[in-house]
C-alpha cells in the first residue's frame, strides 16, 4: 500500500487530460492504491515465456476490398461538433504564433 | 387476443399473432408505451422514450412491407448502440445531445427483420459498473425490489425486460454486463463468442472484450434474437467469418450425454442462497441426462486482476476521443485560446467519478515504467486463462457456475467501495478474457425473494450448445415464469 501518492494521481490525471484537485486527489490515491494492491496478486503468477494475448481471435490484417462507396454525409458529421467554422471543426489555436 | 397483455408476451409468442393479424403491431406498441408511461418513473429502465418517434418508425416499417422474423416487435436497445438520428449518449454527460449519424450493424439487422427500435435503455456511464448507478441520468432500480440495484452495466435493458417494459432487449457485455443484470432481474442474458456479433456502431469500452448480446424473457427468444444479430460484418475487422447456425431449430435437440464441467471456484463472498440454487440446478441438469464432472480451471482466480488492467487500459485509450472537438460536450477555456485547457475542462466536467477512476487506472498501467509490470503481465495471464478454457472444453461441452456470487445488492451499498463493486464480476469476467460464449438463466430465488442466475459457458462459436442445455433446463423448471409485482412511482 501507499504506492500511489496524490502527486502521482495529479500527474496521471494530467496525462489523461483531466483535472483532479483537493480532497478528490487523496481519495482517488487511496482507491487506486487499494485496486492496484489487489491486482498486484498477478505478480505471483509465473509467466516466463508465455505469449501475451491482446486479442482472442486468430485474425490478422483484415481488410475490405479497396472499392469506392458512399461515405457518411460530411455535413451531418461536422454538424455534430460543438464548434464549427463552415465545413470545418473549430478548435483553439494549436501552435503559438 | 391472449389473456395476458401483449407487452407481457415473448417474441416467439407475439410473432405468430402479429403475422396472422390476431394482434396489430400498433396495439402492441401502444400497450408497451402505456406500460412504460405507468412504470418507468419508478424504475428508470429507460433514460427517455420518444413515443411519437416510435409510432412514426412503426408506420414506416409497416409501409416497407417487411414481414421478417421480428415483424412489428419493439426491441429495446442500450444507450451505447448507435441508432441513426437518435440520441446515443452512453449515459454520459460528455455525449449529451449526440445524435448518431448511422445505425449500428445490429440495429440495421433488427430493422431488416421488421423490428421497431426502442432506444435508450439506461446503463452505467460508458458501461463502467455493475449496478447502473453510474448513469448521468439517474440509477435504474430492480423490479424485484426498488431498494436494490438491477445489476449492470446493462441494468436498464434487464430491468425493462423483467418488468415487461420491453419485449426483448440488446445489451453489451465487457466483463459480465449482460449476464450479471440478467441474473439480478430473473431474465435470460447471453454474451456471444467474441467476434460472433459485429461491434460496428457499439460505442467502445474495451475493444478486445466487448460483445453485444440479447436479454430476453426466455431462452427461445435469446436464440431468436441471436439468429438475427449474429454473423460476419465487413465493417468490423474483428467480426468472425464463421457461419451462423439456426439457433432456434437446434433448441430441442437432445441434451442426454452432454458433458458438463463443474469447476472449483474462488469461494470468497459467495452467498449460501446462490450456492444452494446452483447446486439444485446442477441436479436438474443431471436428471436431464447431462454427465456432470468436477474440473479444474487454473488461473481463473486471477480473472479480476487481469480484467481490471486490460479493460481499463483499453478504456483509457478508447475514451481519449471525448475531448470536445468532434462531438458532445465542450467546455471552452476562459481565454478561449488554450487547446489543452479546453481538453482538461471538457473531460473534467463531462466524465463521472467511475469513468475518471477507470481512465486514471488505465493511464497508470500503460504509463512509462509500469507497462511491463501491469499490462504485459495481464496479457500473459490472459493467455493462461484462455488455455484453461481450451483444456476444459477438450473434456466437456459446457462449464457451469453461478453468474454472480450474490443476489442483487442494495442501492448505494458498493458505490463508495470500487473494489467491492469489481468483485461482483468475479464469475463473469473470465468468459470475456477467453472470448468464449456464456449465458445466464434464472435458477431460483434467495430467501429474500431475489432472483439467482445460473451461468453456462461453452467453447467459441458453440452458442447452440449453450442454448440447447439452457432450453432443456428452462423446460424442466418454472423460475423464468415468475414476474415481479411492480410498485407505482
Amino acid at each position: 500500500m501507499g504506492v500511489v501518492t496524490p502527486e502521482i494521481v495529479k500527474h496521471v490525471a494530467h496525462l489523461a487530460r483531466m483535472r483532479v484537485e483537493g480532497e478528490a486527489l487523496t481519495q482517488l490515491a487511496a482507491q487506486l492504491d487499494e485496486i492496484l494492491d489487489y491486482v498486484r496478486k498477478l505478480q505471483a503468477v509465473a509467466t516466463d515465456g508465455i505469449e501475451p494475448t491482446s486479442h482472442v481471435l486468430p485474425l490478422t490484417n483484415v481488410q475490405r476490398p479497396d472499392a469506392p462507396r458512399p461515405s457518411l454525409d460530411p455535413g451531418t458529421v461536422v454538424a455534430l461538433a460543438p464548434a464549427r467554422s463552415g465545413p470545418f471543426l473549430s478548435v483553439p489555436k494549436v501552435l503559438e504564433a | 387476443m391472449p389473456a395476458r397483455a401483449p407487452s407481457a408476451l415473448t417474441i416467439h409468442e407475439l410473432h405468430p399473432l402479429l403475422i396472422s393479424g390476431q394482434l396489430s403491431p400498433a396495439e402492441l406498441l401502444e400497450d408497451l408505451l402505456a406500460r412504460i408511461a405507468g412504470h418507468n418513473g419508478a424504475y428508470g429502465a429507460y433514460i427517455d422514450v420518444a413515443a411519437d418517434q416510435l409510432r412514426e418508425q412503426l408506420r414506416r416499417q409497416l409501409a416497407s412491407g417487411r414481414r421478417g422474423r421480428l415483424f412489428g416487435i419493439p426491441i429495446t436497445v442500450k444507450d451505447n448502440l448507435c441508432v441513426a438520428g437518435e440520441q446515443t449518449t452512453c449515459a454520459s454527460k460528455i455525449l449529451a445531445g449526440f445524435r448518431a449519424p448511422y445505425d449500428a450493424t445490429v440495429i440495421e439487422r433488427l430493422r431488416q427483420e421488421g423490428a421497431v427500435i426502442v432506444p435508450r435503455a439506461n446503463m452505467d456511464e460508458f458501461a463502467f459498473g455493475s449496478s447502473t448507478e453510474n448513469s448521468a441520468y439517474g440509477a435504474t432500480r430492480n423490479p424485484w425490489d426498488r431498494q436494490r440495484v438491477p445489476g449492470g452495466s446493462s441494468g436498464g435493458s434487464a430491468a425493462a425486460v423483467a418488468a415487461d417494459l420491453a419485449i426483448g432487449a440488446l445489451g453489451s457485455d465487457t466483463g459480465g454486463s449482460i449476464r450479471q443484470p440478467a441474473s439480478f432481474c430473473n431474465v435470460v442474458g447471453l454474451k456471444p463468442t467474441y467476434g460472433r456479433v459485429s461491434r460496428y456502431g457499439l460505442i467502445a469500452f474495451a475493444s478486445s472484450l466487448d460483445q453485444i448480446g440479447p436479454l430476453t424473457k426466455d431462452v427461445r427468444d435469446a436464440a431468436h434474437l441471436l439468429s438475427v444479430i449474429a454473423g460476419h460484418d465487413p465493417m468490423d475487422s474483428t467480426s468472425a467469418p464463421v457461419e451462423v447456425p439456426d439457433y432456434v431449430a437446434q433448441l430441442e435437440a437432445p441434451v442426454n450425454g452432454l458433458r458438463v464441467g463443474l469447476p472449483r471456484l474462488p469461494e470468497e463472498g459467495i452467498e449460501p442462497d446462490v450456492r444452494r440454487c446452483v447446486e439444485a440446478a446442477v441436479q436438474v441438469l443431471q436428471r436431464l441426462g447431462a454427465a456432470v464432472e468436477r474440473i479444474e480451471l487454473p488461473f481463473i482466480d486471477h480473472s479480476i486482476e487481469t480484467y481490471y488492467i486490460v479493460a481499463t487500459a483499453e478504456a483509457s485509450s478508447n475514451l481519449a476521443r471525448y475531448a470536445g472537438v468532434h462531438y458532445g460536450l465542450r467546455e471552452p477555456a476562459e481565454d478561449r485560446s488554450s487547446l489543452i485547457e479546453m481538453y482538461l475542462r471538457t473531460r473534467t466536467a463531462g466524465f463521472g467519478a467511475e469513468a475518471k477512476r477507470r481512465i486514471l487506472l488505465g493511464t497508470y498501467v500503460l504509463s512509462h515504467g509500469y507497462y511491463d509490470a501491469y499490462y504485459l503481465k495481464a496479457m500473459q495471464v490472459r493467455t493462461l486463462i484462455k488455455r484453461s478454457f481450451e483444456q476444459a472444453f477438450s473434456r466437456c461441452d459446457i462449464v457451469v457456475m453461478p453468474t454472480s456470487p450474490t443476489a442483487a445488492f442494495r442501492l448505494g451499498e458498493r458505490l463508495t467501495d470500487p473494489l467491492q463493486m469489481y468483485l461482483s464480476d468475479i464469475y463473469t469476467i473470465s468468459a470475456n478474457l477467453a472470448g468464449v460464449p456464456a449465458i445466464s438463466i434464472p435458477c431460483g430465488f434467495s430467501s429474500s425473494q431475489l432472483p439467482v442466475g445460473l451461468q453456462l459457458l461453452a467453447a467459441p462459436f458453440r452458442e447452440e450448445l449453450l442454448l440447447r442445455l439452457a432450453y432443456a433446463y428452462e423446460q424442466a423448471t418454472e423460475w423464468h415464469r415468475r414476474r415481479p409485482a411492480l410498485e407505482q412511482a
